[in-house]
């Protein structure tokens, strides 16, 4: 029996997509076998950022609502062979599926996979209470922005109020030397306002957007910083103690070079 | 050496100020979040409050109320009046 994992931050843009995507194609890439689910209805992305949205022929809406079974709708990854999708419908909204026909097709599918990861649609409606039907485990994915933590917030209550397995948090998009700067919140701060487990911290990295823009997930590149981050958060989750490794700003040029050589710091 | 420090090091950042919004905001988020916190501080109150005067619950408001870059818990208790027995101070 697989486990069930939503990926959710109220907030919308702050990376849950890109968040399932790499996550699933992580765990993928270490032997497990990872179904996709993509729950924003009407708004389907994970598709694109998988690269696989020229295969869909059925989705999530259809599966649910008994046109076709769960494994026509499955779209298997092009590049690894235990790794699925399961899009979701971009012509109805979200009001064509409930809770309780979610929490179903996860259990079904958790049957077949180890892990079901479901990226959750932005805000706390509908789409949130279905996208969280199934799951035995949160993700809360925040960005180091008083919005978005704000969001987190809210999201951690709601999911207290349903009695979701100890939440765990990303935070996404961290600039490095603005932190050193004073000029962005730091991991500490986030945590410190929170008070939920950090999950782990991924840089903000230009590599994203280009492995977007390809549908390829950017742990599949090599030398993607925020690739090697989303690898050991997938590491994480399958119960490995990988420590959390400091921030180093990628500070160069002379001022960064006589701070290290005057202060000694790295 | 301070002096270098403070010069490669400045700490001026914009996230102290990001930090302190947040905090306040969730005050406020977290007790909206939960009417029923509200009501059992309503009713910590009147137990607190009964044993020296007698109040009008009916009318008895409280809330959290963002003044001045802090979150305060203001309360309006309208006192009928004061129980004899507890009217003077004791040392």
């Amino acid at each position: 029996m697989g486990v069930g994992i939503v990926v959710t931050s109220g907030k919308g843009g702050v990376g849950k997509t890109t968040t399932t995507a790499n996550l699933g194609t992580a765990l993928a890439m270490m032997g497990k076998t990872v179904a996709l689910v993509d729950a924003d209805i009407g708004l389907r992305n994970l598709d694109v950022v998988m690269g696989l949205e020229n295969r869909i022929v059925y989705d999530l809406v259809d599966v649910v609502q008994g046109f076709c079974r769960l494994k026509q709708a499955l779209i298997k990854d092009r590049r690894l062979e235990n790794l699925y999708l399961l899009p979701a419908a971009q012509t109805k909204d979200k009001t064509a599926v409930s809770p309780d026909q979610m929490r179903s097709l996860v259990e079904e599918m958790k049957r077949e996979f180890d892990y079901v990861i479901v990226d959750c649609p932005a805000g706390i409606e509908q789409g949130f209470r279905n996208a969280i039907a199934g799951a035995d485990e949160a993700v809360i994915v925040t960005t180091p922005e008083v919005s978005a933590v704000r969001d987190a917030d809210r999201i951690i209550g709601l999911l207290e109020a349903e009695e979701m397995r100890e939440p765990r948090l990303i935070i996404n998009r961290i600039r490095p030397a603005m932190v050193k700067k004073g000029d962005m919140m730091d991991i500490d701060d986030v945590l410190d306002i929170l008070a939920i487990k950090l999950l782990g911290v991924v840089p903000d990295d230009e590599t994203i957007v280009v492995s977007t823009n390809r549908g390829e997930p950017a742990v599949l590149q090599h030398g993607s910083r925020a690739g090697e981050a989303y690898k050991n958060i997938a590491r994480r989750i399958m119960g490995e103690d990988v420590p959390f490794l400091p921030l180093t700003a990628g500070e160069d040029g002379l001022f960064g070079w006589l701070r290290r050589l005057l202060v000694g710091e790295k | 050496m301070d002096f270098l420090m403070k010069l490669f090091n400045k700490e001026s950042g914009s996230k102290d100020v990001a930090k302190e919004r947040l905090r306040l905001v969730l005050v406020h988020d977290r007790a909206s979040v939960a009417p029923h916190v509200m009501q059992a501080i309503k009713e910590d109150i009147i137990r607190v409050i009964s044993k020296y005067m007698e109040i009008d619950e009916s009318r008895m408001e409280v809330d959290l109320a963002n003044t001045n870059n802090a979150v305060a818990l203001t309360a309006s208790i309208p006192v009928m009046r004061v129980r004899r027995g507890h009217s003077e101070t004791e040392a």
